[in-house]
């Protein structure tokens, strides 16, 4: 099933889209149909399996650390965003 | 029918006391129709017991805290007053335990209680880093009432809104992209005393965003710069300089005498380190980050999460880049800076529903706003249920040392950013 993910910025370099689509049953398949789109993908927010911790999935508006985490189910017309953290506040 | 319930702001804790004045408020029992209301036993510290008798323990009724410190005032006059002094919420000195959990992470002094309940009302000890007196605002002169008058005619701010926030201080971390609108628009508000924290000099490449800064003052260290724009746009502003980078040592110091702290760092060292001294001295965090076309923003209230529940840990030096890095839009630092600015006003007001529990999310490109929920998490090391980070620690290491840069590595890393942006265009 096709599930809509929102990336941010620092993403989009490997996306080269702000939005993509993925399949999979669950977030973390979703992420493993996403690398083999766009390689390099999970490097970028993942690390031996588990997200990086300055990084955030959300299920629609839910954290899937609330969630099932990787396992939390998708279906059609959810919406992941992956957020990592972000620190500018440009004082310089 | 609750006409007699108090109004109180779940997110801050504010009783309206307008509500509380209600001929209809005339005691607990006033709303419930009859039914029985729980009686709790509260627990009253050493200091407050010549109020009742030398009793450390009294039994009061009531639905919510709320209810039960009115009861307990009732039965004790002058309970209410020593507890909350002369305003109407909550003072960040007292903490209100119901069954050993603080009421901040509960629903406030909204928090519903039942039968046999303990609530316990538990004062700061002295000697710690104690406020300074507040300051007290008299009635405003006529040119206060004409320069605030588009404040002062809105019912949710009214004369008392807005001689609260001139009685208010708020500390803002960085005088550059999101500090210089923070700054400015707080100004302008009358906010009676704001702190800058910043040890850089403008450079001209900081006026393409940073409103607090001009052409003149290229050269000039940023806080002192920052103190005469505020300064020019209202002279009643007490503005204090910090002109040195915040650190492990100084920012108890730096950061106490302040109501409120806001975030405009520019690297995540002084963003854990501004978060975690913030959750210590128990300050509303009003926290905001910018990159490129997005922004990010929440509110972080004492005992309701902090910044290591969104994000536990920061990225690997490098793997983020930083503005300087990757570039801003100027006019995001506007957007971002002046939500900020809004929502400390709504803090100080005691109106509206603050983002504190919501991630807002903003992108630019698309003209987009989003949310999504955050939490305190019960297994952050800092505010979780069995936390490990007690105090203060070294968080340039923490964050990888890759941390305030020089102009140099700015230069290198411009250089780089520029050289990566060339190949990925051929």
């Amino acid at each position: 099933m096709a599930v809509k993910v929102k990336v941010t910025s620092v993403l989009q370099k490997v996306t080269g889209a702000k939005v993509v689509e993925g399949e999979g049953g669950t977030v973390g398949e979703l992420l493993t149909n996403l690398d083999s789109a766009y390689p390099g993908f999970k490097q970028q927010i993942m690390q031996d399996g588990h997200l990086h911790r300055f990084v955030n999935i959300y299920l629609n508006d839910e954290d899937i650390r609330y969630l099932d985490q990787l396992d939390t189910r998708v279906k059609d017309g959810d919406t992941i965003s992956i957020l990592p953290a972000l620190a500018g506040g440009s004082a310089q | 029918m609750d006409h007699g319930h108090l109004h109180i702001d779940r997110a801050t804790g504010v009783i309206d006391p307008e509500t509380r004045r209600s001929p209809h408020a005339s005691g607990p029992r006033a709303h419930t129709g009859g039914s029985v209301m729980p009686a709790v036993s509260v627990y009253i510290p050493t200091p407050f017991r010549k109020f009742t008798g030398n009793r450390q323990h009294v039994t009061a009724e009531g639905n919510d805290v709320a209810e039960v410190l009115a009861n307990v005032d009732k039965q004790f006059p002058g309970f209410r007053a020593l507890v909350f002094g002369s305003g109407t919420e909550v003072p960040r000195h007292i903490n209100i335990y119901v069954n050993k959990t603080e009421i901040g992470s509960l629903d406030g002094v909204a928090t519903k209680l039942a039968e046999g309940d303990e609530v316990a009302v538990i004062p700061a000890m002295a000697g710690g880093a104690g406020d300074e007196p507040r300051r007290r605002i008299g009635a405003l002169t006529a040119e206060q009432v004409n320069r605030y008058s588009r404040h002062i005619i809105m019912p949710q701010v009214g004369p008392s809104g807005q001689r609260k926030i001139m009685e208010s201080s708020v500390l803002i971390i960085g005088a550059g992209g999101l500090g210089s609108p923070i700054a400015v628009y707080l100004a302008l508000a009358g906010i009676g005393k704001i702190g800058v924290v910043d040890f850089d000099v403008v450079d001209i490449s900081n006026l393409q965003r940073q409103i607090l800064h001009q052409n003149a003052d290229i050269g000039k260290p940023k806080a002192i710069s920052a103190k005469e724009t505020i300064n020019a746009y209202n002279p009643d502003v007490d503005v204090v300089t910090h002109e040195v980078p915040i650190t492990s040592d100084n920012a108890f110091e730096i950061i106490a005498p302040y109501d409120y702290v806001i975030n405009g760092a520019d690297n995540f060292a002084a963003r854990y380190l501004v978060n975690d001294a913030c959750h210590f001295l128990k300050k509303p965090l009003i926290d905001g980050s910018i990159l490129l076309f997005e922004g990010q923003v929440t509110v972080y209230l004492p005992g309701q999460g902090c910044y290591r529940c969104l994000y536990p840990s920061p990225p690997p030096p490098g793997l983020v880049p930083s503005c300087a890095e990757a570039g801003v839009l100027g006019a995001l630092c506007g957007t971002v800076g002046t939500i900020q600015a809004t929502e400390v006003l709504k803090l100080i007001l005691g109106v509206g529903d603050s983002l504190n529990g919501r991630l807002l999310l903003y992108d630019a490109l698309a003209m987009e706003f989003r949310q999504v929920r955050i939490r305190r998490d019960p297994h952050c090391v800092l505010c979780g249920d069995e936390p490990t980070v007690t105090e203060l620690i070294d968080y340039e290491a923490f964050c990888g040392g890759a941390f305030g840069h020089t102009n140099e590595e700015e230069k290198k890393a411009m250089d780089a950013a520029k050289a990566a942006r060339e190949k990925a265009q051929v």
